[in-house]
C-alpha cells in the first residue's frame, strides 16, 4: 500500500513537471496518458463494485429475495444510523470504543518502547524473558479477557487492558528484534567516540529504528481495536462491540451490520491517521 | 622524541565453547608522536584486535598498553555517517556525546568543513555525497576530538579502488598537515607503505610481531601519490612481501 502511494506521487509529480516545461517526447506523454487511464480504470472498478454490491443488497432485499429480517438491507442500515444520530446515542457507543482503542494504543505504544528499550539494556533480561515473550505473544488473547473481567471487574479499564494484551506482546518482540538490528560497527561508532551504551540508544538505535516503530504503530491500532470489540463484547454496556453483541442477542440485524460499518470506517481512519504521522516524519526527514 | 604508545608483552585470546584462540602473542612496540605507522598482516591475523585492544575497547587479557595522551580517534572500515542527520551533525556526534559542543568547538567544525571542501555540503545528507567526501566527513568527525592518536582500521577498504587511491592520498596528507600519530591497519602493502613511517608486519595466527621495516623516501614532496611513484617504492615493497610469505 506504501510502494503503491509513492509510485503515485511520482507518477504525479512527473505529470506535473511535463505540463511546467511542456518539454515531453510522444512516448512519454502516451505512457502518461495510459498510466492515467489505467488508474482512472481501477478507481472506477472499485467503486462500481462497492455499488453494485449495495444494490444487489438493497434489490433483492425489497423484492424478498433474501430475507430482510436477518440480512437487513443498506436503507435500513442508514435509516437506523440516522436515527441513532437523532436520539445521539450512536455517539455514545462511537465514542466509547474510539477512547478505549485510542488509550489502549498510546499504552502499548509508550510500554513497548520502554520495555524494549530496557531488554535492549540488558542482554541477561532479554535471554530470560524471551521464552515467556514468546508464549505470551502466541496465545490466543481472547482467553484472557474472562480472567480481565474477574479481576478488573466490567470497567472501561478492563477493556483497555483486553485492548491491551492483543498488541503488547508482538510490539515489544517487534521493536526489540529492531532495536537489535542495528549494525554492530555503528554501535562502535558511538564508543570510539566516547559514547555509552545509553548513547547509543539515543543517538543510533532509537532513531534507526522510527521507521520500524510506525510501521509497528500501524500493526497495533488493528490490533488494538479487535482487543477493545472482544472486551465490549463481554463485558460493557456502552461501545459498538456492545451493540454487535446486544443485537445479535435481540435480532436487531440493523444495529448489528450498522455497527460493523462504523468499525470498518473507524479502522480505517486510525489507520490513515498513522499514515499521516509517517507522511509527516518522512518528509522531515 | 617523545614516545606516544608503549606496548608491552600484549597477548589476546578468543573464548568460546569450541575452545580458546589465541589472536596476539607477546607484541611488543613503542610508537613516536607524530609517527605514521602500518600494520599489515594475513587477513584474519588480530589486526582489528590490536586496534580495538589500543582503543580501550577491549581489555588485554595480558601485557600492558601505554598512552602518552588523552584521547584516541579511531576510524572505521566504513564511515557510519548516520544517515537521518546532516554532515555537519554527523561531524558534532563526538562533541555532542562529550558535551564539548561550544561556540569555539563549532567555529573549528566551521573551519575544518571550509578546509577540506565539506562547506558547501554541511546540511546536505550523508547519501547526498560521494564516497571519498564520506570518508573526509569521517575523518573530521574523529579529528575534531583532537585526538593524540588515530587508529584507522583499514578506512579505505569499502571504497572503489580509484576513489581509494586518491582518498588515501587525501587523507594521509590530512593527518600529516595536522601533526597527528596515527596507526594504519590494512592488508593493502602499497597502501601500507604509501602512508606510513614504518610498517610493522605482523605473523599468522596467533600474530606475532614479524618484522618492522622503516620507510625513508627521498622526496620533495612526500604524500602517499607520489610515494607509489618513488624508486624506492618497489624495494620496501619486495620486503614487506618477503617478511609476510615466508612462512606461508
Amino acid at each position: 500500500m506504501h510502494e503503491a502511494s509513492k509510485t503515485q506521487i511520482s507518477a504525479e509529480q512527473i505529470a506535473v513537471e511535463g505540463v511546467s516545461t511542456k518539454q515531453i517526447s510522444a512516448r512519454q506523454s502516451q505512457f502518461l496518458k495510459e498510466l492515467k487511464k489505467h488508474r482512472l480504470f481501477v478507481q472506477s472498478a472499485r467503486v462500481i463494485l462497492l455499488v453494485g454490491f449495495l444494490l444487489l443488497w438493497e434489490v433483492t432485499s425489497y423484492f424478498d429475495i433474501i430475507d430482510s429480517f436477518i440480512f437487513s438491507s443498506p436503507s435500513k442500515v442508514a435509516l437506523c444510523f440516522w436515527s441513532m444520530v437523532l436520539d445521539k446515542s450512536i455517539f455514545t457507543h462511537i465514542g466509547t470504543t474510539l477512547y478505549e482503542t485510542i488509550v489502549s494504543f498510546l499504552l502499548v505504544t509508550v510500554i513497548s518502547i520502554l520495555l524494549a528499550t530496557i531488554l535492549w539494556f540488558s542482554k541477561k533480561s532479554s535471554e530470560i524473558s524471551e521464552p515467556f515473550l514468546v508464549v505470551l505473544n502466541s496465545l490466543p488473547k481472547s482467553a484472557l479477557a474472562p480472567l480481565l473481567i474477574v479481576w478488573l471487574g466490567a470497567t472501561p479499564t478492563t477493556i483497555i487492558v483486553a485492548g491491551m494484551s492483543v498488541a503488547i506482546f508482538g510490539s515489544i518482540l517487534n521493536l526489540y528484534t529492531s532495536f537489535m538490528s542495528v549494525e554492530e560497527e555503528t554501535l562502535k561508532l558511538i564508543y570510539t567516540l566516547g559514547g555509552k551504551r545509553r548513547h547509543a540508544l539515543i543517538k543510533v538505535v532509537i532513531p534507526s529504528s522510527v521507521p520500524a516503530i510506525i510501521s509497528n504503530m500501524k500493526v497495533n491500532i488493528g490490533l488494538c481495536l479487535v482487543g477493545v470489540v472482544i472486551g465490549e463484547f463481554l463485558a460493557a454496556r456502552n461501545g459498538l462491540g456492545y451493540l454487535i453483541i446486544y443485537s445479535s442477542q435481540v435480532f436487531k440485524m440493523d444495529w448489528l451490520l450498522m455497527s460493523i460499518v462504523i468499525l470498518c470506517i473507524i479502522a480505517i481512519a486510525l489507520y490513515g491517521i498513522i499514515g499521516i504521522v509517517e507522511k509527516w516524519y518522512l518528509k522531515r526527514l | 622524541m617523545e614516545a606516544i604508545l608503549e606496548i608491552k608483552n600484549l597477548s589476546h585470546s578468543y573464548h568460546n565453547l569450541e575452545g580458546e584462540t589465541l589472536a596476539l602473542s607477546d607484541l611488543s612496540f613503542t610508537m613516536q608522536r607524530g609517527e605514521f605507522i602500518s600494520i599489515v598482516g594475513p587477513s584474519g591475523c588480530g589486526k582489528s584486535t590490536l586496534l580495538s585492544l589500543i582503543s580501550g575497547l577491549m581489555e588485554p587479557e595480558e601485557g600492558t598498553i601505554e598512552l602518552h595522551g588523552k584521547r584516541m580517534g579511531y576510524m572505521l572500515q566504513k564511515d557510519h555517517l548516520l544517515e537521518w542527520r546532516t554532515i555537519y551533525k554527523n561531524i558534532v556526534l563526538g562533541l555532542e556525546i562529550q558535551h564539548l559542543l561550544t561556540s569555539e568547538t563549532k567555529s573549528k567544525v566551521q573551519e575544518y568543513l571550509e578546509q577540506y571542501g565539506l562547506a558547501d555540503f554541511a546540511n546536505a545528507k550523508p547519501s547526498e555525497l560521494s564516497g571519498g567526501m564520506r570518508q573526509r566527513a569521517a575523518l573530521i568527525r574523529t579529528l575534531i576530538m583532537e585526538p593524540d592518536l588515530l587508529l584507522l582500521d583499514e578506512p579505505f577498504s569499502a571504497l572503489d579502488y580509484q576513489t581509494r587511491l586518491t582518498v588515501a592520498d587525501d587523507i594521509g596528507q590530512i593527518i600529516r598537515k595536522e601533526h597527528r600519530s596515527a596507526i594504519l591497519v590494512t592488508h593493502d602493502l602499497s597502501e601500507a607503505i604509501s602512508l606510513g613511517d614504518r610498517v610493522i608486519v605482523l605473523s599468522k595466527r596467533p600474530a606475532t610481531i614479524k618484522s618492522i621495516v622503516p620507510l625513508t623516501f627521498s622526496l620533495e614532496e612526500d604524500t602517499p601519490l607520489k610515494r607509489r611513484n618513488a624508486p624506492e617504492f618497489k624495494g620496501y615493497f619486495n620486503t614487506v612481501w618477503k617478511e609476510l610469505n615466508e612462512d606461508a
